[in-house]
């Protein structure tokens, strides 16, 4: 998992009724990966119809996590009636703007936000499943505990760590164990939330 | 006497009903049978077609030819999958539809029962929204919601899968009058800043063209462009799907654009400093080379689809809104604009540059088809087929009418223009000539039977050159005249075939007879009648643009050179 820092992208302002708005700050660094957070109706099928936005055009999805909505403001929704995805891609300026729009395009999908360069809170969990013999428990351990992550499971042989963090702070734990010898490693995928007052 | 409990398949016939549907297309089969059996006792009027293709095309041109959407009852399965062409079509073109699937119960979803195939995962692509009915009680609902999509904003297919234990079980709900779509916005009346800028942009236009998109014809904004257009002075092209929004034989108006559209509209738009489109998409067709479509021109969007903003072209105003409100809103912000000589420019492109074909040599579709235009053919809805006919068709047949043209653009469906033809024919009662070619005939041709059955006055004209025309002019033009899956040997004798139908038809092999099968055909109303026009085998549709190449790349004969292969899309 390569070390990446996020670029600055694009903001996007769909009103309905009006032509969309565009104000954006671009580093040109590497291809970006944009974070959209989706507010949708929990109906069949909703899952597919927004995969399927991405995979028409040929973009692969890094992660993608889907969960109940609590709270939507402005509706009086009952519980499980909508649901939140957060979905990481990889994808230039223009095709993003298109996939935005494509989304808000479904019947399901209430708002689609791109939250690329913005300040938001994100976190990831980690389950890091690791060789661990005598000689290299101590500098696991000693590792885990900078990052706060906890320990899980403690066998003889391999020990089963839990991180929670950013995704960069995750992908730097996870390249500080893989010379222990990394047996399998599952990624919850990334989530967030927009600060204050914005909405996610 | 026995009342019958309320099913869900009464419900759906009753949502039907409430919905002022008075018309379905439609082929039966077990998974569907509890809303076949709530028919019987219904005012609807049930077609029984030969081919599931043939009901959705029909419900096709009936939505195009009306405005009102189209219904579509199917069986599960492959009555379901014979569907998906049809749903592709109405979704490229933006028809408001609805398709009625019957499914397997609920309990074997999933399960490979018979007839059971995974309509909803299938068809994701080529519908505007779908519904797979797991609950009786939410047909109202569902019928509702999928009327309201269908019919607003940009109209599209709605599919609605129906297991069969749903539609034979009870159903209590009562009929909704209202939707709750919180993710579904349709703008309406345009942003009035735009508007001022867009009126700003045009003051200072001296060679405006208005681009006209099928969204001018759903929206019905034919008499506020031309309001527009006689304000401004400036000149109207339409694309395929926009004839018939403004008439076509309007002074302003130069017809269509495009790949083998007039050349005059051609450098039109090649050299105009502002371009409006209204209820247009860009399409490859229209822009050919984008990285050389008017690159200096001033570019306003109007379009009531927020994502096609963007999507191809970068306009300088982007309109969210109705076409007709927009445009109506927008006449009386502009004034007349100095457009003497742009004007000038362009009659003298029309004389340099006239449709024209051989008078010699054969009989040409070219020259059917202008008579057919002379003969009465504005009075009547024209649908076409697809291929050179289609694109002939679209050149020498003008459409004066709102809602008289009926093509197949985006999706380009061969076997659409013989069903669409019935079912405009029974929107309207306007008697109809379905233009085919001989390949797409053939392939929704058992629907002769239906025609009959319903006695429509539906005028089939097949121009027959024995090929797959297009496609033999490609090879012709790009592939060193290598013949590959264009030759249709074995071609039926069409006049026979219709004859085995009760239908009566006329073949015409010299100029001199067209005349008089074409009067002939317009006399014949009591039921679908068959004109076989056999024509050149080796003709070409010109102007031609490559695909690929951009608008100043347009051909108006076959070139003595060897051409490149085009480098853009089909």
């Amino acid at each position: 998992m390569a070390l990446n820092t996020e670029p600055r992208g694009a903001q996007f302002e769909l009103d309905p009724g009006k032509a969309p708005r565009r104000r954006e700050i671009v580093d040109i660094a590497k291809p970006p990966l944009h974070t959209i957070s989706l507010l949708v109706r929990n109906k069949p099928g909703v899952l597919v119809r927004v995969s399927l936005v991405f995979s028409r055009r040929g973009y692969n999805l890094e992660s993608l996590v889907v969960s109940p909505a609590l709270s939507v403001e402005g509706t009086n929704a009952t519980p499980g009636e909508f649901s939140r995805m957060t979905i990481t891609c990889s994808g230039d300026r223009d095709a993003l703007e298109q996939i935005i729009k494509q989304l808000e395009k479904l019947i399901d999908v209430v708002h689609a936000i791109d939250h690329t360069g913005q300040p938001v809170i994100e976190s990831e969990v980690a389950l890091v499943k690791l060789r661990a013999g005598i000689g290299d428990r101590t500098e696991i351990l000693q590792i885990a505990e900078s990052f706060k992550a906890t320990v899980s499971d403690f066998g003889v042989d391999s020990v089963i760590l839990r991180c929670a963090a950013g995704t960069a702070k995750l992908d730097v734990f996870i390249k500080l164990l893989m010379p222990f010898g990394v047996i399998e490693l599952v990624r919850s995928g990334k989530i967030l939330m927009a600060r204050g007052a914005q909405a996610t | 006497m026995l009342t019958k409990a309320t099913s869900g398949g009464d419900i759906v016939i009753q949502c039907l009903e409430r919905e002022g549907v008075e018309v379905v297309y439609g082929y039966s089969g077990g998974a569907a049978m509890p809303i076949f059996d709530a028919l019987v006792d219904s005012k609807i009027k049930f077609v029984l077609v030969r081919h599931e293709q043939g009901a959705t095309h029909m419900a096709d041109g009936y939505a195009r030819a009306s405005g009102k959407p189209g219904v579509v009852l199917v069986t599960s399965g492959p009555g379901a999958t014979n569907c998906v062409t049809g749903l592709l079509t109405a979704l490229m073109d933006s028809v408001p539809m609805i398709v009625l699937t019957g499914q397997t119960i609920t309990s074997m979803l999933g399960k490979d029962a018979f007839q059971e195939a995974d309509v909803t995962g299938i068809t994701y692509p080529v519908v505007k929204h779908s519904y797979l009915v797991k609950n009786a009680d939410d047909i109202p609902r569902i019928m509702r919601e999928a009327f309201h999509i269908a019919t607003t904003g940009r109209p599209g297919p709605v599919l609605i899968d129906l297991p069969k234990d749903i539609t034979q079980g009870p159903c209590s709900a009562p009929l909704v009058e209202t939707v709750d779509l919180p993710g579904y916005h349709v703008p309406g009346r345009p942003d009035p800043a735009l508007l001022h800028k867009t009126a700003g942009l045009m003051a200072k236009s001296r060679k405006p063209v208005l681009y006209v998109g099928h969204g001018a014809v759903i929206a019905d904004a034919g008499k506020a462009i031309l309001e527009l257009a006689t304000k401004l002075n400036a000149p109207i092209v339409n694309t395929l799907l926009g004839k018939g929004a403004c008439a076509e034989d309007h002074p302003l108006n130069l017809g269509m654009l495009g790949m083998h559209g007039t050349a005059y509209a051609n450098r039109a738009v090649e050299h105009c400093d502002l371009i409006v489109a209204i209820g247009a998409r860009w399409d490859d067709r229209i822009t050919g080379k984008l990285s050389e479509f008017c690159p200096d021109a001033v570019k306003i969007h109007i379009d009531i689809d927020v994502a096609e903003f963007n999507k191809v072209v970068r306009p300088d105003v982007s309109l969210a809104a109705d076409a007709r409100l927009a445009i109506e809103e927008l006449v009386p912000l502009v004034d007349a604009l100095d457009t003497a000589d742009w004007l000038k420019e362009i009659a003298g492109w029309r004389k340099q540059y006239p449709l024209r074909y051989p008078k010699k040599g054969g009989l040409r579709a070219q020259h059917v088809l202008d008579r057919l235009d002379q003969l009465g053919g504005r009075d009547c809805i024209i649908t076409t087929d697809v291929g050179q006919h289609q694109m002939w068709a679209a050149q020498f047949c003008l459409t004066t009418k709102h809602r008289h043209w009926i093509s197949s653009g985006g999706a380009g469906t061969m076997g659409f223009g013989f069903p669409a033809a019935i079912g405009a024919a029974m929107a309207t009662g306007t008697p109809v000539w379905a233009i085919v070619g001989d390949g797409g005939f053939q392939m929704t041709l058992c629907e002769l039977a239906t025609a009959k059955l319903q006695k429509v006055p539906v005028k089939i004209l097949i121009i027959n050159n024995s090929y797959l025309g297009m496609i033999r002019q490609w090879q012709e033009l790009f592939f060193d005249n290598r013949i590959s899956g264009a030759d249709l040997e074995g071609n039926p004798d069409f006049i026979k075939l219709a004859a085995a139908y009760d239908i009566p038809g006329r073949r015409v092999t010299r100029a001199g007879d067209v005349d008089k099968a074409i009067n002939w055909a317009m006399a014949y109303n009591d039921g679908p009648c068959l004109i076989e026009a056999e024509v050149v085998k080796d003709d070409n549709v010109f102007p031609m643009i490559p695909a690929g190449a951009p608008l100043s790349g347009m051909i108006v004969e076959k070139p003595k050179t060897k051409m490149e292969k085009p480098s853009g899309s089909t």
